[in-house]
């Protein structure tokens, strides 16, 4: 009986192919939105998570200004900068860090041959490497003379030595920042986009000591990273950097701090709680369209039994009982809203893969999310085919007969 | 024959003061006061009268779709006159078997389907259907014309379909409203011809609405209702000057 009542509904649904199609549009676009929703919104939280990888979860970074601010936003220009003192206390002084780098970045362009690039030149040192877990592609990383004296010597990103080189060696060559004639002594290895969409690559490194004299013309650090050692938390190790950072900058019992440790596990959590409501929130919009999909097919499962009145006076004629008829009506909707709810899995996979592509993330489609979406349009079917089968069920024969 | 509920010693059908009322108070319709009838296995039936005279009431009362209001209706000697829905149609699908003036077939379904529907309520596997239903095709005629669709049909062929639904569970009445209602003279007769062999050699017993005295010639008891009455209840004269 159920296998006649699944060929009846198919029938009819083909019947009217495309009033089928208009119906389970709702389902569809809802179904889809979910999916695409979440396929994107779990890829991009797997993007974030794979970048704080990249980053090194251990990392922390430090930097002057008033706190609480997230990663974005302007250094507080009241606050005294950092020093490379600062940088060699941090490393020495507390035990839970393994390595500390100084960093001070400026956007410049700069130029090899005819080619113009402009990128992020970055004052740092060899500890740099270290602490953000990064190794070279070619070449070496400073000499201890070079750091010390802050010669001209540079070690190119990936993007930046393929802008500039495209796939020749840049080894030994001399490129211009500005003024400045600097020599390529390395290449870093490919790290990608971080999670804040930028491209780590599009670097170029030289000693902090040559940046400060030649392109700052100060003796500032913008932002110190240190890499806690492994087996201690992040917490304790920006704990014990708080303390000493207050404790050198002088800042009262009763101050607030005038720089700022970020702990690249809060960034992590604060761009996937985010990416968690948006998706919640679309998928809420998602399922007012299942809602609206729903009614849609309950208003054309109506008119459906108003049109077959009379098939249903000849079926409950022949001997069809209530149960029969409410049978085939039901699986009618169920079928329709399944067909629907297929379409929308394969269209909302489809989307996300697309836009898992255009944000460049990992494709990550959720079998449970597919499942559910599919259980979804069936439960959908069944809420809203019930009142319109019942009444078909319902009807009087002798009515239904005279039906024209 | 299914298993006849009908004895020799009682009659198939038995209507006892069937009274049905539609609406109340001044809209009230009194469509039958008090119908006695006793119907035989075997018999074939035409029942006649004007419009208004109760006789499609008491049809849809004897085809176990509507219930009288009062009185007692035996079918194969049980009462059931208070079946619940279900208990009605599962009746009506093991005994019964329907003929209607404009045929009643589901469109865009194939000759085949349209007479299997009976026996796919009946639960029957899908082959043994076929079987029976091709067999019943056969028998009014249409081997050959299974897979047309009723549009593809003459109105005789249609109604033959009909016919072929109704015999295809092998039931012990049929029930004709006005079965050639729809039909030129000649269709006429050949459908009438149908319907009295089936009554002659397969012992169904048929009930026949009709305004067509031609037509009722063909049964062997003619029923006149008025007014909601049977105004009068003979033997066929053409049966009974056969038997002289």
């Amino acid at each position: 009986m159920l296998y006649e009542a699944m060929r009846l509904a198919l029938q009819a649904i083909l019947r009217n192919a495309f009033r089928s199609f208009l119906t389970v549009l709702g389902i569809v676009i809802g179904v889809a939105a979910v999916i695409a929703m979440v396929t994107v919104g779990q890829g991009s939280t797997d993007q974030v998570e794979a970048d704080v990888a990249t980053l090194g979860t251990n990392l922390l970074m430090i930097r002057p200004g008033q706190p609480s601010r997230g990663p974005g936003s302007g250094v507080g220009g009241s606050a005294a900068s950092l020093t490379l003192k600062d940088v060699d206390a941090i490393e020495q002084q507390i035990a839970s860090v393994a390595v500390a780098a100084p960093s001070n970045a400026r956007s410049m362009t700069a130029i090899f041959g005819n080619v113009n690039y402009t990128t992020t030149v970055t004052g740092t040192d060899n500890r740099y490497l270290t602490a953000r877990d990064w190794d070279l592609a070619s070449g070496r990383s400073f000499y201890e003379s070079e750091q010390r004296t802050g010669s001209s010597a540079c070690i190119l990103g990936h993007t930046v030595q393929e802008k500039l080189f495209g796939n020749g060696s840049p080894l030994g060559a001399n490129i211009r920042l500005k003024q400045i004639s600097c020599r390529v002594i390395g290449t870093l290895e490919v790290k990608g986009a971080s999670s804040f969409g930028t491209d780590q690559d599009d670097i170029i490194l030289i000693p902090i000591k040559a940046f400060q004299r030649r392109i700052s013309g100060n003796q500032d650090v913008s932002m110190i990273y240190a890499s806690i050692r492994s087996g201690i938390s992040t917490e304790k190790g920006k704990a014990d950097i708080e303390s000493l950072m207050r404790e050198r900058r002088r800042i009262g019992p009763f101050e607030e701090d005038d720089f700022n440790v970020f702990d690249m596990k809060q960034i992590t959590s604060m761009l996937t709680g985010i990416t968690g409501v948006l998706t919640g929130l679309l998928s809420a919009v998602a399922a007012v369209s299942l809602l609206v999909g729903g009614i849609g097919i309950m208003n054309i499962m109506l008119v459906s039994v108003t049109e077959r009145t009379r098939e249903i006076g000849i079926r409950l004629a022949v001997g069809a009982t209530e149960g029969q008829v409410l049978l085939q009506f039901l699986v009618e909707a169920i079928v329709l809203s399944l067909i629907g709810g297929l379409i929308g899995i394969v269209l909302g996979l489809a989307l996300g893969l697309l836009g898992s592509r255009l944000l460049s993330i990992p494709f990550a489609p959720d079998a449970t999310i597919v499942l559910a979406a599919f259980l979804f349009s069936a439960l959908v079917g069944i809420l809203f085919g019930y009142f319109p089968a019942r009444r078909a069920a319902r009807m009087d024969p002798i009515e239904a007969l005279r039906h024209q | 024959m299914n298993t006849a509920p009908a004895s020799a010693s009682r009659p198939l059908i038995r209507l006892q003061g069937i009274t049905k009322i539609y609406g109340s108070g001044d809209a009230e319709v009194r469509a039958l006061r008090g119908i006695d009838m006793d119907i035989n296995a075997g018999e074939f039936v035409a029942i006649m009268g004007p419009s208004g005279s109760g006789k499609s009431t008491a049809m849809n009362i004897l085809g176990f779709l509507d219930k009288p209001t009062a009185g007692h209706y035996f079918f194969g000697g049980a009462a059931v006159d208070h079946l619940s829905r279900d208990q009605l149609a599962l009746l009506r699908r093991n005994f019964l078997g329907f003929v209607f003036q404009g045929y009643n077939l589901l469109a865009r379904t194939s000759a085949l389907d349209n007479v299997e529907l009976p026996l796919i309520y009946q639960g029957m596997a899908g082959s043994k259907r076929r079987q029976l239903a091709r067999e019943a095709l056969a028998k009014v005629g249409l081997q050959g014309r299974e897979d047309h669709h009723p549009s593809q049909l003459s109105g005789g062929q249609q109604q033959r379909v009909a016919i072929a639904r109704a015999i295809v569970t092998n039931p012990d009445v049929i029930l004709a409203d006005e079965p050639t209602g729809n039909l030129d003279t000649a269709r006429s007769h050949e459908i009438m011809d149908l319907l009295t062999d089936l009554n002659r050699r397969d012992g169904i017993t048929i009930l026949m609405v009709t305004h067509e005295p031609d037509m009722a010639e063909y049964a062997d008891r003619m029923v006149h209702f008025l007014d909601g009455r049977i105004e009068s209840d003979n033997n066929n004269n053409k049966v009974a000057n056969d038997a002289v």
